[in-house]
């Protein structure tokens, strides 16, 4: 494939002749984008509202309620937990997102102000406030709603357009609801736009280390350093023990029904989304990848806490993951069908199976069944869906976006990933 | 184009002693395996859906069950070629709740609601 842009991130002449398919000048594409204080760049311009504990979270849904460029995240337990904060605070100051309101209750350990202050040191607006301050439900809805006018007229202000290409992209892929089609034709085809992204000097993230069962040998031949190889055979050691821990492996009633048999069966289908691209090592929640190219990221809670948060209890937690780690776009490969969406980054579904995408044509983005059907080949739907890509990138909504989705999740986990400031892991 | 009316199978990779169908095999259907290996056909035992796994090759109990060339279960009885390979004759080798789905829903039964 003409796809060889890999040290300039300018394509060789070849892909510019006329007459071949318009797909492959997606290489060439650029699009307009927000230019964030820290330098990097965003695709939406969303204002965030931040619950600390589950009894903020009506009033902070209700000030959200009829505001469609406003989405909800928040962490339902009174009692802090550094994962969580780290993940909000990565969610809060995600390129994103271009202003952040934090909403407390009052009694929880998590406090809106240290939310809001480091929203603020990322040179963002942000605002806090206490309900118990604020007088109950419906005038602090009303509070919070004058809050999120000025907020929104302060991120409109600061905004800066940018013109962006593939390689500012970072994109997660995660796979849920997936069947027997999802490793013949959903996940290969979202790896080979991996493979792209990647040549086009791009970021690209997957995760659900779950479901690489049986698969550490193959996974460290992958590794681009002796060190990602390293991290690859310790993440998959880590993950094997939890899986036996907590005696539940990454496999689920709806897999069986579309024909997977086993958990090994499943994995090799799922790390079908890496494509085949050297992986440059593995982050875990809430970190970045230190430079681009092809990433695992690791969800799974660490040894002595395994009893303690399950990891990828749904493919809402391993998207928000990923979004965390800067994914400005999200691909969730589904054969049985799914109709979530995600908050602060734009969902854009495939499926593999083109009965699925049949019965729920208003919730899939991309039917790559049609690669099991011969209508299309694996490079020639990877090629379109790099073209989806580039168009939600350019400000299309995708289709759970257009449906109003923005689902979020956030439950205890125990990682000891050192402090965003601390920049490395010990 | 009807991927449901395809009665065709997809073999991953050339060791596999299985492969998946790309449509629906009604009992007694004729089956095309496609795939990297030599392409050859195949009757389909029973009925076996989209996304479901068919037997290439007589699979002994005890034997591995290989698709995209490892290792995906082990056999828990006698497999005969063209027979659905599901969780009625396929288990994993980790997974200690493997066993305990139903066939066709894969709804758990492990677990008492009660």
């Amino acid at each position: 494939m003409p796809d060889r842009a890999k040290n300039s991130g300018v394509p060789p002449v070849s892909v510019l002749r006329p007459g071949i398919s318009t797909s492959t000048h997606a290489a060439l594409r650029t699009w307009t984008g927000y230019l964030r204080p820290d330098g990097r760049k965003g695709i939406r311009n969303h204002l965030l509202v931040v619950y600390t504990v589950e009894c903020a979270s009506f009033v902070a849904q209700e000030i959200a309620q009829g505001e469609p460029d406003t989405h909800v995240i928040g962490f339902p337990g009174c009692y802090d937990n550094d994962y969580a904060i780290r993940l909000m605070l990565a969610l809060a100051t995600h390129p994103n997102i271009g202003g952040v309101l934090a909403v407390g209750l009052g009694c929880e350990y998590t406090q809106p102000h240290r939310i809001a202050e480091a929203v603020r040191a990322s040179g963002r607006p942000a605002e806090s406030f206490f309900i118990q301050e604020h007088g109950g439900t419906r005038l602090s809805v009303a509070y919070g709603k004058e809050l999120l006018a000025s907020l929104r007229a302060r991120a409109a202000d600061n905004a800066v357009k940018v013109s962006m290409t593939w390689a500012d992209l970072t994109i997660g892929a995660e796979c849920g609801g997936s069947d027997g089609t999802s490793g013949l034709a959903g996940n290969p085809v979202v790896g080979r736009a991996f493979d792209r992204l990647v040549d086009r000097g791009g970021s690209a993230i997957f995760e659900e280390v779950v479901e690489m069962i049986g698969l550490r040998d193959l996974m460290i031949s992958r590794a681009a350093s002796p060190e990602a190889a390293q991290q690859l055979g310790a993440t998959y050691d880590k993950m094997l023990n939890y899986c036996k821990a907590v005696r539940q492996y990454s496999v689920a009633p709806g897999n069986f029904a579309g024909g997977l048999t086993t958990i090994e069966e499943k994995s090799m289908g799922a790390f079908a989304k890496g494509g085949s691209r050297p992986i440059q090592g593995v982050i875990r929640v809430s970190e970045r990848p230190p430079h681009p190219g092809l990433w695992i990221l690791d969800s799974v809670p660490d040894e002595h806490f395994m009893q303690f948060g399950y990891t990828n209890p749904n493919d809402t937690e391993g998207i928000m993951d990923l979004i965390a780690a800067g994914a400005q776009i999200v691909l969730f490969i589904t054969g049985r069908g799914s109709v979530i969406g995600s908050a602060v980054a734009p969902l854009v579904k495939v499926t593999g199976n083109t009965r699925t995408y049949r019965n729920m044509t208003e919730d899939m983005d991309f039917n790559a069944g049609r690669v099991l059907s011969g209508e299309l080949t694996m490079d020639e739907a990877a090629a379109e869906l790099m073209d989806l890509i580039a168009d939600v990138a350019s400000g299309r909504e995708s289709k759970p976006e257009r449906l109003g989705h923005r689902e979020f999740f956030l439950m205890y986990k125990h990682q000891d990933v050192p402090s965003l400031e601390a920049g490395c892991r010990a | 184009m009807s991927v449901e009316s395809t009665a065709s199978a997809f073999q991953v990779h050339a060791s596999d002693n299985v492969a998946t169908l790309l449509g629906e095999a009604a009992a007694g259907a004729p089956l095309e395996i496609v795939g990297p290996a030599r392409a050859s056909t195949l009757t389909a035992c029973e009925k076996i859906e989209l996304g479901h796994k068919v037997a290439l090759t007589a699979i002994p109990e005890g034997a591995p069950v290989v698709k995209f060339g490892i290792v995906i279960g082990i056999a828990t009885r006698a497999i005969a070629p063209g027979e659905w390979v599901h969780l009625h004759n396929c288990c994993s080798q980790l997974d200690e709740r493997s066993g305990h789905f139903d066939l066709h829903t894969g709804e758990p039964g492990d677990n008492a609601y009660a």
